[in-house]
């Protein structure tokens, strides 16, 4: 299987994004210049953090009219595991693939550091490796990372099991203590906590690679009934 | 003709115009000599800023020399954008600190970003990918508004710059003291990783290559930036904000995945960041070292405004701006590079064979000088220099010795002192684990990051004291370093060099000139006995605020260290309960410029704690070796506040307890600061090895799982008391400051 990392200008969390695939995994990865872009060919699409356009007019907003994002669009509707971590993730809110939006952290600073989470859902392409209500360690590195949706949405995400993740400890003022949902299919990931920077316990913590290796499982089964 | 407009040589002269650029009568007449007529408007302006202190050391440089720069695994010492040591491998790794203390002074959250885009400009331009950034901070007392706003926007302009670019902010340190009240200290250091094949100069060389210019737009800020940096602040800084330069980190961030594209490609001939001082000092810079001249058309000139004089584009200090020689011809595979960014560079000039530094504008010549004598030959100054009367006193006088009551309640209020206290509330806001390396991010003794695909680790730490530098400089100077390599050594790791960020008042006070002197002498003589060569540094001057009121003396010691394998990597923290706690080194009752002294006195005096450099380099060599054999479980260095504070800093990680026996005075055993002592655990089943290794050592107590702090002296209890009461005092300190409201 192979992993396409999409680098924006102003992606920073791309290499560690590619390393989690391609060394902690040990899948086929490749960075993929947002201009360059060909993804047809790959298996899964990552969506790395980081600043892309600089977070200029809305975090996400300019990189979510790029010419790439109708290949993303594609893949989605094509089933493929598509992951949006922090940059990502806002980047699938502003193209309105995932429902709501991200606001200021509720104490208006940028934070970073290791956060619990519950596992709300493990029953996705992306947390099968999980225990339902397991919790994990996984650091958060954002100052827009305080997620916003009406009531109605709250009801219609938790309804179909959209929420995948949820803060133990709510840092950033979140609706529902929400770190992570999906889209209704269930193949697209928004998360804002970074699980590529939590792969090796040398750094502090290797919940974070379940997440790939989910993708990895979800992958091989799916290819094995195929075949 | 726009010339026309332009005020004539004669008037720069009669009317002592040159003065207010910061030019001297002397340096004027020099500069007339060098020409062999008057400079028009445009080239005095090139002369003020390259002569500034800021770009020239006119004033350090005497000192700087003293400095041993040289080492058998230094690649390059000072004098390119960062310095670079081998790490094996065919790896080397690159750092340089920088200071940007005025403009930080003024517009706290762009000065401060600015600086951290500057360093990691210096860095890149080597060819280096920045991997850490670390910064050195010092304020005044936090219960001033002003001093307030100062602290929250220059770590908000740290995190806003740092955290865009994707470089993690790992480490560094936060001082407090009235010292600063009016001049606060942003130091930001960078470290990088190169190969060696990878490393970059900065130099135009090839008579009739093409000078290019990539990055932002040339605009009106920042003008006269380095000359701003060179004088003391007043009461009319506040009219220099448009001195301060504006940050664009994303600029910063498309330009360093170009120019590490770009030193791959072999056009490139050179490449040189424009720091202070712009385009001025840049393309002087380049042509002297190659030896060559520079002619470019200023036309060319990306600009952000319209009518731009000669004199604006020269001295703008616009940043995110890059200059590159590349061959002639070729310029087109350069540009086709920085354009997959969405970069744009373009050709501005040439190198030239004739040694002269010259600039066309609107079809005339609007600058023509010789370019070492504006690149190199700024004068230098010999200060005279006079011991301080007060100096004198403090050597005179008995040792202090502070009378304490309550050790308990002292503890709590040594740990709520902002320059002891966590400042978690500071890194917190720091993006500390991008690029997936971090180790040990901040609030460790020492940051450690590994280097990937390899079994290598980076330590890095940034270290002063400046309470002892006060006392005596030279003393304070040989601590600095010190414990700096303590930090490295803790974590496991061999010191490699370091880079000084020197930060001081005017030197053409005397008494502040002879604290440079030694605090200089100090360094110098630290670094040769612990084999930590200088491999660049920066120096900032005039930090002086309304009142001729001199910050203390502030040399930041930024060291690197090389951690061998991934298994030397060792917390400043206690691991688990039941493991012997060691403190190793004397204690006596030296409490000179010392944390009880600051907060019970309200200020600093009598000698600084006595350091023997010998003893430092074997206690230190035996710590390392006792890590590297696996016998360690932790180590701390022991530091503000003495034993008292280290041990339950030990604790607050893991929530654990210790159960501790010191002899002797309590208030010297816990209290004092004395140097060259280290606090290390070790498992029980390591005692015997450990102490064969480091004869005559015995544990002062354990590590308990209780989570009680408890000191007993000569069969007394002098605290007992919760670990967490502790770590909420610790905790809770700067959060509280900054939230009230004064």
């Amino acid at each position: 299987m192979k992993f396409a990392v999409v680098v924006f200008p102003g992606s920073n969390c791309d290499r560690d994004m590619y390393h989690a695939a391609k060394d902690a995994l040990g899948a086929e990865a490749d960075l993929v210049w947002y201009k360059e872009a060909d993804i047809s060919g790959y298996d899964a699409i990552l969506l790395p953090g980081g600043f892309s356009y600089g977070d200029y007019l809305r975090s996400g907003a300019i990189a979510a009219t790029s010419p790439v994002i109708e290949q993303i669009r594609q893949a989605v509707e094509d089933g493929k595991p598509v992951l949006g971590v922090c940059n990502g993730f806002q980047v699938l809110l502003e193209m309105g693939i995932l429902p709501g939006a991200m606001l200021k952290n509720e104490k208006l600073k940028f934070m970073c550091h290791f956060e619990n989470l519950v596992v709300e859902n493990a029953e996705t392409m992306f947390t099968r490796e999980y225990e339902a209500k397991e919790v994990i360690s996984i650091p958060i590195a954002h100052g827009e990372g305080n997620y916003y949706c009406d009531s109605e949405t709250l009801e219609e995400l938790r309804a179909n099991n959209q929420i995948a993740f949820t803060y133990e400890n709510n840092p950033n003022g979140s609706v529902g203590d929400i770190a992570g949902i999906t889209n209704k299919e269930g193949n697209v990931l928004g998360m804002m906590p970074h699980p590529e920077r939590a792969v090796e316990t040398l750094l502090g913590s290797e919940d974070g690679l379940r997440l790939f290796q989910s993708i990895l499982t979800h992958w091989r089964n799916t290819h094995a009934i195929n075949a | 003709m726009p010339s026309m407009l332009e005020i004539s040589p004669q008037q720069i002269e009669q009317d002592r115009l040159y003065s207010e650029m910061g030019l001297s009568d002397a340096e004027f007449q020099s500069i007339k000599k060098i020409l062999g007529r008057l400079p028009n408007y445009t080239e005095t302006g090139l002369f003020s800023v390259m002569w500034s202190e800021h770009c020239s050391y006119k004033n350090s440089k005497p000192l700087l020399k003293k400095f041993p720069t040289e080492g058998p695994e230094v690649l390059q010492g000072p004098g390119e954008g960062a310095g670079i040591i081998d790490i094996g491998d065919e790896q080397a790794v690159v750092f340089k600190v920088e200071s940007h203390n005025h403009p930080s002074a003024v517009e706290p959250y762009q000065g401060a970003a600015t600086g951290v885009g500057g360093i990691l400009r210096d860095v890149f331009s080597m060819g280096a990918r920045p991997v850490a950034l670390l910064n050195s901070l010092r304020f005044g007392s936090l219960e001033r508004p002003r001093v307030k706003y100062l602290f929250e926007e220059v770590v908000h302009g740290i995190a806003g710059y740092g955290n865009c670019v994707g470089v993690p902010t790992v480490g560094g340190e936060v001082q407090f003291d009235d010292a600063y009240n009016g001049n606060p200290l942003v130091n930001a250091m960078c470290v990088g990783l190169i190969d060696h094949k990878d490393i970059q100069k900065g130099i135009a060389a090839g008579i009739g290559n093409t000078v290019m210019y990539v990055g932002a737009k040339t605009g009106r800020d920042g003008i006269h930036g380095a000359t701003f940096a060179s004088e003391e602040l007043s009461e009319e800084s506040e009219e220099k904000r448009p001195s301060v330069q504006v940050g664009d980190p994303f600029m910063e961030k498309l330009l360093i995945e170009a120019c590490l594209d770009v030193i791959h490609h072999d056009a490139l001939v050179g490449i040189q960041d424009m720091g202070a001082a712009g385009l001025t000092s840049s393309a002087s810079e380049m042509a002297s070292k190659a030896g060559t001249g520079m002619k470019m058309n200023l036309d060319l000139i990306p600009q952000r405004e319209e009518n731009m004089t000669a004199y604006e584009m020269m001295l703008s200090e616009s940043q995110e701006r890059m200059l590159l020689v590349v061959e002639k011809g070729r310029e087109e595979e350069i540009a086709k590079v920085f354009r997959k960014y969405n970069l744009e560079a373009v050709a501005v000039g040439e190198v030239t064979d004739n040694q002269r530094f010259t600039l066309v504008h609107k079809g005339e010549i609007v600058a023509d000088v010789p370019v070492d004598n504006l690149a190199e030959d700024a004068p230098v100054y010999h200060q005279p220099s006079r011991v301080p009367e007060y100096y004198k006193q403090f050597q005179a006088m008995d040792d202090y010795m502070p009378k304490i009551t309550d050790h308990k309640e002292t503890l709590h209020q040594l740990l709520k002192q902002p320059t002891i206290a966590s400042k978690q509330w500071v890194y917190d806001q720091y993006d500390s684990m991008v690029q997936a390396n971090t180790v040990f991010a901040p609030g460790s003794d020492a940051a450690v990051i590994r280097v990937r695909d390899t079994e290598k680790a980076l330590a890095m730490t940034t270290d002063c004291n400046s309470r002892y530098l006060y006392v005596d400089p030279e003393v304070g100077g040989q601590i600095a370093v010190a414990e700096a390599a303590r930090n490295i050594t803790c974590s496991g790791g061999r010191p490699l060099g370091i880079t000084d960020g020197l930060n001081f008042g005017s030197p053409e006070n005397p008494e502040i000139f002879w604290q440079m002197e030694k605090s200089v002498d100090g360094m110098s003589e630290a670094c040769r006995i612990l084999s930590t060569p200088v491999i660049s540094g920066n120096v900032s001057l005039y930090n002086e605020s309304f009142g001729g009121q001199a910050i203390y003396p502030t040399p930041i010691v930024g060291m690197v260290g090389l951690i061998e394998k991934l298994d030397h990597i060792t917390p400043s923290h206690f691991q688990a309960a039941g493991d012997l706690v060691y403190l190793i080194g004397e204690t006596k009752a030296e409490f000179g410029g010392s944390e009880l002294q600051g907060m019970l006195e309200g200020r600093h005096f009598g000698k600084a704690p006595a350091l023997d450099l010998n003893t430092e380099m074997i206690r230190q060599n035996q710590i390392r070796t006792a890590i590297q054999k696996g016998l360690v479980e932790s180590a701390h260095d022991l530091a503000e506040g003495g034993l008292g504070v280290a041990l339950a800093e030990s604790l607050f990680a893991h929530d654990l307890g210790c159960e501790v026996n010191v002899s002797g005075d309590a208030t010297t055993a816990l209290f004092a600061e004395s140097q060259t002592r280290f606090l290390v655990s070790v498992k029980q089943e390591n005692q015997e090895d450990f102490e064969a290794l480091i004869r005559g050592v015995k544990p002062i107590g354990t590590v308990t799982e209780d989570g009680a702090y408890r000191i007993v002296s000569e069969g007394e209890t002098v605290v007992e008391e919760e670990t967490s009461a502790l770590k909420a005092s610790w905790e809770g300190a700067i959060p509280c400051l900054v939230k009230s409201k004064a």
